[in-house]
């Protein structure tokens, strides 16, 4: 290797070094705020804005939805397995709401700790299978559960 | 001793780059085609719908290789830029050069098909999320590094500040592969690309990793027959590049 070119690889290998930690320090600096939204924990900590926009995110708790018959009003709870909150909305849920399944609501912290939402919007999980197999894990889980209680 | 093996540097001979891109970028371009056909009757056919989003899920067939190839492209365009820059080797540039369109192309598809999908699964077509800011920042670096090789008219000069921009960005690439680990987003874990068992059923797996590798060749087709032009064009006073001429009768 001709002492140029080693100088211009030390150049690249410098560059990318002195890139890759001044990113990893930012990014560490600006760790909270990256967060597309807050935990039931976190807003009970009390780390969540108060009289602004914010988004909460968690999972559906089950037998936790009430609809209002009258109206497009919805309320339900999110939980992290750890806390709870109250979220109450006026709209069109999106097609994956379900009990159980995560999701993340735009909205403002009211007088009595439940979120006002004004978006809701649906998370995904990672898992992509056919019907069947899924109908066929839940039977088998369900069994399974079944024969726990049995014993 | 050299970093860089006797073969390789042969290869990247200019003339000997143009008759090898030439050839490699017909073959890659037919395995591709013959590889996309597969992999579509698959997947948009012949695998099951998933078990909550039904017939929606379809499109991970195009959006979830697209954007693997939006970060791969980077890692390949970044490195070649460096080696091209570091031992001056002009195939390498040239490389680097043919790879920042197609990368460009493969960033707006994610992002495209990731809106289409998120409408109807999210809710919404867009969020300021980690995963979907940084990759929208992929596509501004590849925007830039083809607006800086165009800018600059010294190919020396646009060669060493298109390198030092491809490595400085190179940094975004571990951001969107981790930004669903390290922050809360809507945008949901990975899938396949992980340490731990896939979790996607084996029949949605198999198309999906068709579809992947054919993506991987028709960049490699699109790539070489890229870069073979800009081996032409940067070398269009050479007398390797009349001869070729002169054999072809164009002249």
């Amino acid at each position: 290797m001709r002492p140029k070119q080693r100088n211009r690889l030390v150049l690249a290998i410098v560059i990318v070094m002195f890139v890759a930690i001044s990113a990893a320090l930012a990014l560490t600096a600006l760790e909270e705020n990256i967060n597309l939204f807050y935990s039931p924990t976190m807003i009970a900590n009390g780390e969540a804005p108060q009289g602004r926009l914010f988004r909460a995110g968690g999972m559906v708790s089950e037998g936790s939805v009430q609809r209002d018959p009258e109206s497009l009003e919805v309320s339900f709870r999110l939980n992290d397995e750890a806390n709870e909150i109250l979220v109450k909305y006026t709209g069109i849920l999106p097609d994956l709401f379900r009990e159980g399944q995560g999701i993340v609501v735009q909205g403002k912290l009211g007088p009595d700790g439940s979120v006002m939402a004004t978006e809701v919007l649906a998370k995904h999980d990672e898992n992509y299978m056919p019907p069947e197999v899924e109908h066929a894990l839940k039977t088998a889980k369900e069994a399974a559960a079944a024969n726990a209680e049995k014993e | 001793m050299s970093i860089i093996p006797n073969w390789l540097y042969r290869l990247s001979s200019p003339k000997n780059f143009y008759r090898f891109a030439g050839t490699a970028s017909n073959w890659c371009g037919w395995i591709a085609l013959f590889l996309f056909v597969i992999g579509l009757y698959y997947g948009l056919i012949n695998s099951p719908p998933d078990y909550q989003q039904g017939d929606t899920t379809r499109i991970m067939y195009v959006h979830v290789p697209a954007a693997w190839m939006s970060m791969f492209v980077y890692m390949v365009m970044a490195i070649s830029a460096a080696v091209g820059m570091i031992w001056r080797i002009k195939a390498s540039t040239a490389f680097a050069n043919a790879s920042a369109p197609i990368g460009a192309m493969f960033t707006a598809l994610a992002l495209a098909t990731g809106m289409l999908w998120g409408k109807p699964m999210w809710g919404t077509y867009w969020v300021w999320d980690a995963r979907l800011t940084s990759e929208l920042i992929l596509l501004f670096l590849y925007l830039g590094y083809m607006a800086l090789q165009s800018a600059i008219d010294d190919r020396e000069t646009a060669a060493r500040a298109t390198a030092i921009l491809a490595l400085v960005g190179m940094v975004n690439i571990p951001i969107i592969h981790y930004s669903v680990e390290w922050w809360n987003t809507l945008h949901q874990g990975a899938t396949v690309t992980k340490l731990d068992k896939p979790s996607i059923h084996i029949s949605m797996l198999i198309p999906l990793l068709i579809m992947a590798v054919a993506f991987k060749f028709y960049y490699l087709s699109n790539v070489f027959r890229r870069a073979r032009c800009e081996m032409l064009e940067r070398e269009q006073d050479k007398l390797w590049v009349r001869e070729l001429l002169g054999e072809n009768g164009s002249e």
